[in-house]
């Protein structure tokens, strides 16, 4: 299937030089932040715009996520916003003009408690209310659409039934940021890589600039969008975020004949796990608990998910594990993303991903570079911002995305 | 799997222990008096430093006894542990560690 890689051009992007200013300034060259200045000079023309990155273009979650894509959330606000970013998914190949295999497989989330059964049956009913696709499947019906799964009652966590998404995806993930990055940057968007931001510089309460490993740039308006190093900046700002950066680790296996031609996901036991299009069987496991930048984990978490993996999906027990990477995690306090204004006048955060931020590639950028361009939240982000910590109005989305995204 | 040194029990498999957050938060003394940003501050920030940071373990499996250590969130090394209301011991960034 590799055949199916769309040819590689030569260049994808402009590799100017840092000019002294800038209109707005993003901080990080992921897939957040390169959406976001697409959006910013496709929606609000505002092309004098500089990406900036400490080290490579896609190169830190963007390169190492699992690409699952879905919008089957609890709450109004979660889903309203996930699903738009699932329609903005929808045709983004052909918007931006470069095929990243964006494969809308279906998503099969295990339920394996009665709880759990109660729980995904009211995540349906819910998603069906906000216009996300959305079943629910016995357990016979499972093993219709994804005959690798085992449903015997013998095993230590039986398949009770599941949710299903028939419209949740996959994609290529790097093809995805170089896409954004390439439409950018003809639009005029300086990228900018192996350059680090060290500082701000501020006028009172007001940013004016950044200073960086090149030297000071000039600007009236900063979007941060670095996942697990939001802290970090936020901490040069002069401000905080509820963040706590964890390892989320991930793994590939050997490559295989087509076998697995969902997405399948289990809540309970820490499991999801697809077939890229190459033939490698993608999984990820649970966040390792504790407060961590080493982007790396411990490999007894990576052994209680296979061995989960293994008894849902017996034909799993003879793939061959190749390779296994941890990336560095944003976690708020409500398991949903921080999109909007700072304490400081200019700087504007999209962070708090967590474990699950690809999906939101393009509605993070589209809600950030509407916050930048207006000074304020769009309908979709409004509910997102960081007040909502100072006046107790979270949007909880434990019981839908607390684990896997 | 890293080993972690119990203040009652000793060197354990980092499978025996649950992590706790941060240490070192008390909660407030008079909750009534809190303005709204201070109880943002108390419910929902934490310190999330690269580098060295004081932590609550539990010993879940184990003595399931609670106690504090000082661990590196870069390298994950555990610089110390101490039992719960000792202060938090005088650790130099680059200490070398002791396993």
């Amino acid at each position: 299937m590799a055949d199916l890689l769309p040819e590689h051009p030569d260049f994808l992007w402009r590799n100017p030089r840092l000019k002294s200013s800038y209109d707005v300034v993003i901080v990080g060259a992921g897939g957040h932040g390169l959406a976001t200045a697409y959006y910013l000079a496709k929606e609000h023309g505002i092309t004098n715009v500089a990406v900036i990155d400490k080290g490579w273009l896609g190169g830190g979650n963007m390169a190492r996520n699992t690409t699952i894509i879905r919008s089957n959330y609890m709450l109004d606000k979660s889903t309203r916003f996930f699903d738009r970013s699932l329609q903005m998914w929808e045709g983004l190949d052909e918007e931006l003009e470069y095929d990243f295999l964006f494969s809308q497989r279906g998503l099969i989330t295990l339920a394996h408690t009665d709880a759990e059964v109660r729980e995904s049956i009211r995540r349906v009913e819910s998603n069906v209310l906000n216009g996300a696709d959305a079943e629910w499947l016995t357990p016979q019906e499972v093993k219709e659409l994804l005959p690798i799964v085992n449903i015997s009652d013998a095993i230590r966590h039986p398949v009770m039934g599941a949710t299903y998404q028939a419209r949740a995806a996959i994609a290529k993930h790097d093809h995805v940021a170089w896409a954004y990055a390439r439409k950018a940057s003809a639009m005029g968007v300086d990228i900018i890589q192996n350059t680090e931001v060290t500082g701000f510089l501020k006028d009172g309460d007001k940013v004016i600039g950044v200073e960086t490993t090149r030297g000071n740039i000039a600007t009236e308006k900063v979007g941060i969008a670095v996942a697990g190093h939001s802290s970090l900046l936020a901490e040069k700002a002069g401000f905080q975020v509820p963040i706590q950066s964890r390892t989320l680790q991930a793994l590939v296996s050997e490559l295989f004949e087509p076998v697995h031609p969902m997405i399948l996901t289990s809540h309970h036991i820490h499991v999801y796990v697809s077939q890229a299009h190459k033939g490698e069987l993608v999984m990820g496991a649970n966040t390792d608990p504790y407060t961590a930048y080493g982007a790396r984990g411990g490999f007894h978490t990576i052994e209680r998910q296979l061995a989960a993996a293994v008894e849902l999906v017996p034909i799993f027990a003879r793939a061959h594990l190749i390779r296994v990477w941890g990336g560095v995690v944003d976690i708020s306090p409500d398991s949903t993303p921080i999109i909007g204004k700072t304490p400081v006048e200019g700087i504007y955060i999209n962070c708090g991903w967590g474990s699950g931020g690809f999906k939101g590639t393009p509605i993070g950028g589209y809600t950030l570079a509407h916050t930048i361009a207006h000074d304020e939240p769009h309908e979709y982000n409004k509910h997102f911002g960081l007040d909502r910590y100072y006046t107790g109005h979270l949007v909880d989305e434990h019981s839908a995305s607390g684990v896997l995204h | 799997m890293m080993l972690i040194d119990c203040p009652h029990c000793g060197l354990r498999d980092e499978t025996e222990f649950e992590y706790g957050s941060q240490a070192h938060v008390p909660y407030p003394q008079d909750p009534q008096a809190l303005t709204n940003d201070e109880w943002a501050q108390w419910l929902y920030f934490r310190d999330n430093p690269m580098g060295l940071r004081a932590e609550r373990w539990v010993h879940l499996t184990g003595c399931r006894k609670w106690f504090n250590a000082v661990r590196d969130t870069v390298s994950y090394e555990f610089k110390a542990t101490y039992p719960v209301g000792t202060p938090r011991p005088n650790i130099p960034p680059h200490h070398g560690g002791i396993r």
